[in-house]
């Protein structure tokens, strides 16, 4: 977030288009949806000052239906589009959504990069372990032993990628996990996700009831984090790596300075020009 | 110093310097070209090395004149051979004829057959001699004073020179260098050019660029100041000379993770509404696909500066080809109408950058400018470039504007754009298929009319004269595009001087191409030949899908590295007489 005057008396429903979303009924993404539009009114982000980006999947058409600027773009390239708005344009606050294939598999390499650029921005991604909008695929947070895709009907067959772990190797210096069945609290962690200085990353576990009918039982497996967030990367990385993926709230968070392209004006054109004349 | 007898002038001369790794060719030959260019000519020195990172042979190729240079020559009038180590890698691009001069040392062996077989006058001198009996003595020095005297130089322009270049490296190295090149100047020598360059009256204004700077400088002169982009050889030199630059002009410039993020991140700065671009050569524009398509949609105007190579795949990466037209044509996948402009030379590389950003700008869509590595990591001494034609600008919507609608119908087809920060703009740009709200819909009316839109917006194009450069008449045609043009354009000034009349295009404007124009322009020609360095023949066939050529129509298309030569269009045209 960045010197944005907020604008007092904004509701949550002032940050909503009205357009109806594609999500299947009982979708975590509904509750993400609600708590973005709930840490804006919270903040009293003034819209247009607001961009939220995507990529492609059931998630990342939350821009639509968010009244703030928005580009749902082509999959797993929202983090270096918004990274170039960033960058052009560094009053502006930027929200980056999309889900665990958007962003861990085809987008994996942008998520590093952006991890390690630390431009101040937030990366919420809605984990569901599931390509939903393609009908049911392993993504890279599928678990190697689930079986119900016919693309893989051994199961993926290799590990799960630790999202939180990939972030803090990756350079991240905000960290959380949240839960859609928990909107309150994943509004509060997007509240201190928008506010830090710096790249942030939220990971919100969000259950697909279509493909990912167990996932009713994540309401039971949830747990807040137990000790106080750490700046120490590598207490941070020996308890992500440590916990089963279900510990919500803040897992790290440091302050380094946030990177962003050096810009001046010292010349015009025809100063440029110059160092060409014979 | 030695009286040549040289009686006549001529309007160029063609020198090229060789020499293996740590002989500082590249240094001799922009020193040279800097010289000639204080002595108030013009000239273009082009390169070629082996893909080694440091050291390994390499060549310059320079043509010196007297008027503007913008295609090398069917042959060298000198070769200065540094030494003879891997020389034969550069035998083909080194074209020499008995009347050339090879100016090499004795000591550095025997000349290699595939130099030694054209018979040419050579001019033996002991440059290894000269330059170690000088403390800190280089052999490329002498060079470069033999090379000035030969070609008439003063000695003290070529003195200034490297003093300018070399007083970073403290007064040692100037001091030898210095009197390395006094020794090579006035060294005795048996043999000499049968012509020198017309002297130069009253020299103009000039500029010492290469085609990646001159890219680079169009960007910032048609409004960029936002580019992303990874590096690629042979584009890299375009965004090295872009990073402090736009800087200083209040932009900036981002090193992406790679070519997809490249396109992606200017597709963001430029819907934050700072005009945006990114430079690539074919391997990266392919990589781009994707990304371009989104911005044709979404009506984000980019521009991607693809500086051409052998291709396929990784190719030649080091040599110049022109066979990326029709990736920039055709590689969109869906119907996605945008812009293709191809520099006609080094200077032009300029002007059609400026153009195609104020282009893309005004339409709101992609702009893919073609220059290649011949233009790219070439220099050149030229006349100032001209400023593109203004255009329009990007049309933006106004604040609190009612009811807005980002991808409303209008009756040009460009819509206001909302730029973040705009209140009550806010608007959802996309990648799929929308209505004029940019709501996403997969109805077929909709698809249609946002179709039409995005197609007819682009017939309010004024190509102006800037569509193609057009010199000579009669009734044969050579029409080419990019970097041939230089040649194309000589083959037609020596025909015209053999009596034999032609008429040149050299289209600049290579997507939406002005049919109308084009063919108003071949009124009265019954022989056209079109000449491209590409092995299928790429603009042929385009000009063949828009209708534009007459069944006798004739290519003359080959493949990279070698450049096209005059004197090879010459010979085609000649067989049709």
């Amino acid at each position: 977030m960045h010197g944005n005057t907020p604008i007092t008396g904004l509701k949550p429903k002032d940050y909503k288009t009205g357009i109806k979303p594609v999500w299947c009924p009982g979708c975590g993404d509904f509750s993400v949806l609600s708590a973005v539009t709930k840490a804006l009114a919270h903040l009293a982000l003034p819209h247009q000052n607001v961009a939220m980006i995507s990529g492609i999947g059931c998630s990342s058409r939350l821009p639509a239906y968010t009244s703030v600027y928005g580009f749902h773009g082509v999959h797993g390239r929202a983090l270096a589009l918004a990274s170039g708005l960033k960058a052009a344009r560094p009053d502006l606050t930027v929200l980056v959504a999309g889900g665990d294939g958007d962003g861990f598999s085809i987008g994996g390499n942008h998520f590093l990069h952006a991890c390690r650029r630390n431009m101040d921005m937030t990366y919420i991604v809605m984990d569901n372990e599931v390509y939903g909008m393609t009908k049911g695929q392993a993504s890279p947070t599928t678990a190697p032993d689930w079986t119900q895709s016919k693309l893989t009907p051994h199961g993926p067959g290799v590990p799960q990628f630790i999202p939180a772990a990939i972030a803090l190797v990756s350079g991240a210096t905000f960290i959380a996990r949240g839960f859609t069945g928990n909107p309150n609290g994943l509004t509060k962690l997007l509240v201190e996700a928008i506010e830090h200085p710096g790249f942030s990353f939220v990971q919100a576990l969000s259950p697909c009831p279509t493909y990912r009918p167990e996932h009713k039982a994540w309401k039971k497996q949830v747990r807040p984090v137990e000790e106080e967030a750490t700046s120490d990367p590598i207490i941070a990385a020996q308890r992500i790596q440590t916990d089963d993926g279900m510990s919500t709230g803040v897992l790290y968070q440091t302050t380094v300075p946030v990177w962003q392209p050096e810009q001046g004006i010292s010349a015009d054109t025809g100063q440029l020009e110059e160092v060409f004349f014979v | 110093m030695t009286n040549h007898n040289t009686v006549l002038t001529c309007s160029t001369l063609s020198v090229a310097i060789t020499g293996s790794g740590g002989s500082g060719v590249v240094t001799t030959g922009q020193m040279l070209l800097k010289a000639i260019a204080n002595a108030g000519y013009y000239g273009l020195m082009a390169r070629s090395a082996g893909p080694q990172i440091r050291g390994g042979e390499s060549a310059v190729m320079l043509r010196l004149g007297s008027e503007p240079v913008d295609c090398l020559d069917d042959r060298f009038d000198v070769l200065m051979a540094l030494d003879w180590l891997n020389v034969s890698r550069f035998a083909e691009e080194i074209p020499l004829t008995a009347s050339s001069l090879i100016i090499c040392d004795p000591d550095a062996g025997e000349m290699p057959e595939a130099i030694a077989c054209h018979g040419a006058r050579s001019l033996e001198l002991p440059l290894k001699k000269l330059s170690g009996a000088i403390d800190g003595g280089r052999i490329n020095m002498i060079a470069l004073g033999v090379l000035a005297e030969l070609l008439g130089l003063p000695e003290t322009s070529i003195l200034t020179v490297v003093e300018t270049a070399l007083a970073p490296k403290g007064r040692e190295i100037v001091d030898a260098s210095r009197l390395c090149i006094s020794r090579g100047y006035s060294t005795e020598k048996n043999a000499g050019l049968e012509q020198t360059l017309t002297p130069v009256a009253s020299p103009a204004k000039r500029w010492n660029i290469s085609g990646n700077e001159a890219s680079g400088l169009g960007a910032i002169r048609g409004g960029v100041r936002f580019v992303a982009a990874y590096p690629i050889t042979p584009a890299s030199e375009i965004l090295e000379w872009l990073a402090p630059s736009l800087e200083k002009v209040g932009g900036s410039l981002l090193q992406a993770e790679d070519e997809l993020a490249s396109i992606n991140m200017i597709i963001g700065g430029s819907f934050g509404g700072v005009p945006s671009l990114t430079a690539t050569s074919g391997p990266g524009l392919s990589l781009m696909m994707e990304g371009l398509g989104l911005a044709v949609t979404s009506e984000t105007p980019v521009v991607v500066t693809n500086v051409m190579r052998g291709g396929p795949s990784t190719g030649i990466p080091t040599k110049s080809e022109q066979s990326d037209l029709n990736i920039a044509l055709y590689g969109f996948h869906g119907d996605a109408p945008h812009l293709v402009l191809g520099a006609l030379n080094i200077r032009d590389c300029t002007f059609v950058t400026d153009w195609g950003v104020r282009l893309a700008e005004q339409f709101q869509t992609v702009a893919i400018i073609l220059s290649d590595q011949s233009q790219g990591q070439a220099r050149s001494v030229i006349d100032p470039p001209p400023m593109a034609p203004a255009c329009k600008g990007r049309r933006t919507a106004r604040p609190d504007t009612q009811e807005y609608r980002r991808y409303a119908l209008t009756e040009d087809g460009i819509s206001p754009m909302a730029i973040p920060g705009t209140s009550g703009g806010a608007y959802t740009a996309d990648g799929l298929e929308h209505n004029e709200k940019g709501t996403p819909s997969s109805m077929s009316l909709d698809h249609q009319q946002q179709l039409d839109k995005r197609l007819g917006k682009l017939t309010g194009l004024d190509p102006t004269e800037n569509w193609a450069e057009s010199r000579g008449s009669g009734k044969i045609a050579i029409i080419t595009w990019g970097s041939s043009s230089g040649a194309a354009f000589e083959a037609g000034r020596r025909l015209e001087a053999g009596g034999q009349s032609a008429r040149v295009i050299a289209v600049r404007l290579l997507c939406p191409l002005p049919g109308t124009l084009m063919t108003a322009s071949l009124e009265g020609v019954d022989r056209i030949l079109v000449v491209e360095q590409n092995h299928g023949g790429q603009f042929f066939h385009y000009l063949r899908a828009l209708n534009l050529l007459p069944d006798n129509a004739e290519m003359l298309a080959r493949p990279g590295p070698l450049p096209i030569r005059p004197g090879e269009i010459m010979a085609r045209v000649s067989e049709w007489s």
